[in-house]
């Protein structure tokens, strides 16, 4: 166990003192990321204009807090991508992690973990110019603070199993890029990564209850944001861990079965 | 006729290399359906809670996103991978090889590639645009139709031009792939007209970054809202664009020493 802890943290470290050498190009990065929710808020913000003031319970001023909030969250759904595992089981960088006496999750894991800590710092001051230009409404209680706090990690861990997931399917076949941007399009329109969820028909709001999307977008937003119940938030977090846990679960089970196919010369 | 022909032979490299590779047709083809379904369920979902949007009608935000996807395509078949090429040569130092051949380093670097598949985008976004036309139910006339495509080729170019400068910039800052992100981010803008936006963001979208012109403005002309005066300056403004696309380019590559060939 400290064996891991040490790991974890030293990666950590690494990752937040590289990261931090490329700061501007972190920004360049998180700017053009910017553009995609301003867009969805400037959309619905009219939107809710138009129908008198507000739209499935939004009001241009909630939409500001949901889409501000949610530049924080994607920055936090960023991991180690699956075009990063195609590429890393194609030209046989993964023959040299093997070597290691640790799996290779971990060190993704870690890496990503420590380069949100500088996420966070470098998105503060563009979350004060956003608030500043779209004046959102935000009165969150402790509670929803605490829980935001968690969510937004459990978020993160999620993600990672998920996308480690689909990265993996490259052990079969190497023409993986058409399946990604299908999932990513069933992410887009189902995790809240839109619209928020209760914009959504009802049915696609079930459906969803179902599927991992939203727990990775739309909960920790609505977390701080919305109005959720005590009950509803805590039940929320106990959902997040079962998807952690079940995504855990699929990823060994697939590098089970994946690793042996893999046959590779290399770096 | 020189240059023609040299167009001409790169075109025909550049399809004869996706030849080689015709199950990437059918990806593509997917591809562009994917994100034809996701802009279709965003325009969906707007309408399903209002009927206008500023001003515009679902059938007319319908010829933007066509407008949108044919001129991505454009982009992405002819545009982006010339100046992805360019970013990774000058990084690498091999530009060499393009600035010393004998014809104008600026037209050889910009014709180099062709990605003959990605067009699937660029039909697909045509076929939207017939479709909201029908929809629109109003005549297009003649002069409508020249108005559109002048619209649009000044768009391309203008596009072109801004992509160019902002490539040229590696020769200083060496390592900008953050670029092509931000680049892909505020062209996604275009998605809508960009009157819809506030003030200071159309303005950066009309002359920072010129979506307004390579879409809004080609949509408008449909939509019987251009006016000569927007369709004389964008005129203006792609040439002089031009200029300073080439007087950047000329100061770029003063600056580039070569690094390995």
């Amino acid at each position: 166990m400290k064996r891991y802890l040490d790991f974890y943290l030293t990666s950590m470290k690494l990752a937040i003192s590289e990261q931090f050498q490329y700061r501007a190009q972190n920004y360049f990065y998180m700017i053009g990321m910017i553009a995609e929710p301003v867009i969805y808020l400037v959309v619905w913000s009219t939107v809710a204009k138009q129908q008198g003031g507000s739209v499935g319970g939004y009001t241009p001023g909630a939409f500001a807090a949901y889409y501000i909030v949610w530049t924080l969250v994607r920055n936090m759904n960023i991991v180690f991508t699956p075009y990063g595992w195609e590429g890393r089981i194609q030209r046989g960088q993964l023959s040299g992690e093997l070597l290691r006496p640790i799996h290779p999750l971990h060190s993704d894991v870690a890496f990503f973990a420590g380069w949100k800590f500088v996420v966070i710092v470098l998105w503060l001051p563009l979350a004060a110019i956003l608030a500043l230009i779209f004046r959102p409404e935000l009165h969150p209680t402790w509670l929803q603070i605490v829980v935001f706090f968690f969510a937004i990690w459990g978020a993160y861990l999620i993600r990672t199993m998920f996308l480690s997931l689909l990265g993996m399917i490259t052990f079969w076949t190497t023409r993986v890029g058409a399946i990604y941007e299908l999932y990513f399009a069933l992410e887009l329109i189902l995790s809240g990564r839109l619209v928020p969820m209760s914009l959504m028909p009802g049915w696609v709001q079930t459906a969803s209850n179902f599927l991992p999307f939203q727990w990775t977008f739309f909960f920790p937003i609505n977390a701080l944001v919305g109005n959720p119940t005590p009950a509803e938030l805590l039940t929320g977090l106990g959902i997040q861990i079962a998807w952690i846990v079940g995504g855990t679960l699929l990823v060994n089970l697939m590098w089970h079965f994946g690793i042996r196919r893999f046959s590779s010369v290399g770096n | 006729m020189r240059i023609i022909k040299l167009i001409w032979s790169y075109l025909r490299i550049g399809v004869a290399n996706e030849m080689q590779y015709r199950v990437n047709f059918f990806i593509q083809l997917l591809q562009s359906f994917i994100s034809l379904a996701t802009g279709l369920i965003g325009l969906w979902l707007v309408f399903s809670h209002t009927t206008a949007l500023s001003g515009w009608s679902q059938p007319e935000l319908l010829a933007v996103m066509g407008v949108y996807l044919l001129m991505g395509g454009i982009i992405k078949t002819a545009i982006q991978p010339n100046m992805q090429r360019l970013m990774d040569e000058i990084q690498n130092g091999t530009l060499d090889f393009a600035l010393t051949k004998p014809v104008d380093g600026q037209l050889l670097i910009s014709i180099r590639e062709f990605r003959f598949w990605q067009l699937t985008d660029g039909v697909v976004g045509l076929v939207v645009l017939a479709i909201a036309i029908i929809q629109i139910q109003e005549r297009i006339g003649i002069g409508q139709a020249l108005a559109f495509v002048a619209a649009l080729a000044l768009g391309g170019i203008m596009i072109y031009c801004f992509w160019l400068i902002l490539t040229t910039s590696a020769f200083w800052l060496i390592r900008i792939w953050e670029l092509v992100n931000l680049f892909e981010g505020l062209y996604a803008a275009g998605r809508w007209p960009v009157t819809i936006y506030p003030n200071w963001l159309r303005l950066g979208l009309t002359f920072l970054v010129p979506v307004a012109f390579a879409v809004t403005v080609p949509a408008e002309a449909l939509t019987d809202r251009l006016t000569p005066l927007t369709l004389l300056g964008a005129a203006g403004l792609a040439i002089l664009l031009m200029g300073v696309a080439r007087f950047v380019w000329r100061l770029g590559v003063r600056s580039y020493s070569g690094a390995s060939a």
